[in-house]
């Protein structure tokens, strides 16, 4: 689905990313995770086409992304910025549908439905200074799903939002992609999250970033927020990505 | 709390006017020169019956608004091209900062004598005047436009037009419409003005002459009482539109502030 090669970036003199090589399956949700500052971002922008990084290549089922490619779409961490203010819920969602051609009706019906997966049904005509960080984040991410992109791209999406609401939104994504055949790349600095989410781990070192190690996430499915977390596995793969992340490589085992 | 803020603005408008009255009617102000109020609502109320009066008033409010939509029909275009175009922004700022400050009215004796058609001239200077706070804000405004809203519908693999309709230029309407409020007031300033300086067949400003020329203070201060209410008027219908149109705008504003 998504294969990214020799990815490198650098913001003038500042080299951000540095060589990063990862893949997305269809239907794999990936968690990239990595110290914060190491450029995680700077690697989703690279793969949605918003820069154009210094080198590599970003390929889409063997396409390579000149621009903001057709079949993507993005969350953001910062709901309040990139949800459009002057729209309702239901025009927000409804917004890109207009790239697919759609009539007025039908985009509208995309959007309730989309608002609806997202538990947000009663809400569709509130705007988003009327509702709080967790909705509107459900929100963004209706607007994801409606659009049905081949490839959902996530950056820091529960990064803004209290504990509560991260696990219902963890547990939303994890529900969403089962009804949706939809790859996932999601990133994140929350190393229990990377784990709970992910199929696979893939973890970053500090910037310049490079791939340390790509973690198979053998864990049962569905997740549970209690009993996946108390899981031996679980716990193991979690301390390892920590050393990882914290950059001890001395101290992480086989894998 | 509202209500209560009515009630001490009409307390200040009645204790003022009854001080006026008062002062005039004492002897301590000469009538001849400063009518009373009550003699100066009169006559304004008197005036929407003086056919002289109305047809002026009708002239200078389709002036005052023709120059008004004019200058929203130039500035705009102009603001959205000098926002999103940085070399062009970078080539007129020396031109428009040295231009922006010298005060419109002094412009209208140079209009006059360029431009010899009356209503031309009058809607020119009106228009010049008023381009500017239209201008700066819609630039302004553009350059607020949150950057990762413009990326949000990017990343839906939208173009750059489309983002500046969709996302820019909605982000920078209140901005506009600031503009477009600040810019009546001076729109009126102007059409007045031109009127006062360069006379004419009609208008609140060539009343004002004639009604100046013959000593009838009492018609010039009820003439710009009604100027005054369309002012008033125009501000408040503004006023009220923006915050109806942009409730997400000033909720949003509100809480950072």
């Amino acid at each position: 689905m998504l294969k990214v090669v020799n990815l490198a970036h650098a913001y003038g003199d500042q080299q951000v990313l540095a060589g990063i090589d990862l893949s997305v399956g269809d239907g794999e949700l990936v968690s990239v995770v990595g110290p914060s500052g190491c450029g995680k971002s700077t690697l989703l922008r690279s793969i949605a086409g918003l820069i154009k990084p210094s080198h590599g290549q970003v390929l889409i089922n063997g396409v390579p992304v000149e621009q903001t490619p057709d079949d993507l779409a993005v969350v953001f961490q910062d709901y309040s910025r990139s949800l459009f203010p002057w729209l309702s819920a239901a025009g927000n969602v409804a917004l890109p549908l207009r790239r697919k051609g759609m009539s007025r009706r039908a985009r509208r019906e995309a959007a309730l439905a989309a608002l609806d997966q997202v538990g947000l049904a009663g809400s569709a005509d509130k705007y988003p200074f009327e509702m709080s960080g967790g909705m509107q984040q459900r929100v963004a991410i209706a607007r994801a799903l409606a659009y049905r992109p081949a490839l959902l791209l996530m950056d820091e999406p529960f990064a803004s939002v209290d504990a509560q609401t991260r696990e219902d939104l963890e547990d939303l994504v994890l529900a969403v992609r089962a009804n949706h055949n939809m790859s996932i790349l999601l990133i994140t600095h929350d190393i229990d999250e990377s784990v709970y989410v992910g199929d696979r781990v893939v973890v970053l070192t500090r910037s310049p970033a490079t791939v340390t190690e790509s973690l198979t996430v053998d864990l049962p499915s569905p997740r549970d927020q209690i009993a996946t977390r108390e899981l031996e596995a679980f716990v193991r793969l979690r301390s390892e990505i920590g050393r990882l992340v914290r950059g001890r490589p001395d101290l992480v085992g086989e894998q | 709390m509202t209500g209560a803020r009515l009630v001490r603005g009409a307390v200040g408008v009645a204790g003022f006017l009854a001080v006026a009255e008062l002062a005039v009617r004492s002897g301590y102000l000469d009538e001849r020169l400063l009518p009373p109020p009550t003699v100066v609502v009169r006559e304004a109320v008197l005036l929407v019956a003086d056919p002289e009066f109305t047809s002026g008033l009708v002239g200078t409010v389709s002036r005052w608004l023709t120059g008004l939509a004019l200058a929203i029909a130039i500035a705009v275009p102009a603001g959205v091209l000098l926002g999103t175009v940085a070399w062009a922004e970078r080539a007129t700022r020396p031109l428009l900062e040295f231009l922006r400050p010298i005060p419109s009215v002094a412009l209208i004796p140079l209009a006059i004598l360029l431009i010899p058609d009356d209503f031309l001239m009058k809607i020119s200077v009106i228009v010049y005047a008023s381009l500017w706070p239209i201008l700066i804000n819609t630039m302004y405004g553009l350059r607020e436009v949150d950057p990762l809203a413009k990326d949000s519908l990017r990343s839906f693999g939208f173009g750059r037009l489309a983002v500046l309709c969709r996302v820019s230029l909605p982000s920078t309407a209140p901005f506009i419409v600031t503009g477009v409020r600040l810019s009546a007031g001076i729109a009126l300033i102007l059409a007045i003005s031109a009127e006062l300086l360069a006379g004419g067949a009609e208008g609140l400003g060539v009343f004002v002459i004639r009604a100046g020329s013959g000593n009838r203070t009492d018609l010039v201060i009820a003439a710009a009482l009604w100027a005054g209410t369309a002012g008033v008027l125009s501000n408040t219908a503004l006023v009220a539109a923006e915050r109806r149109l942009f409730r997400w705008h000033h909720v949003r504003s509100g809480a950072v502030t």
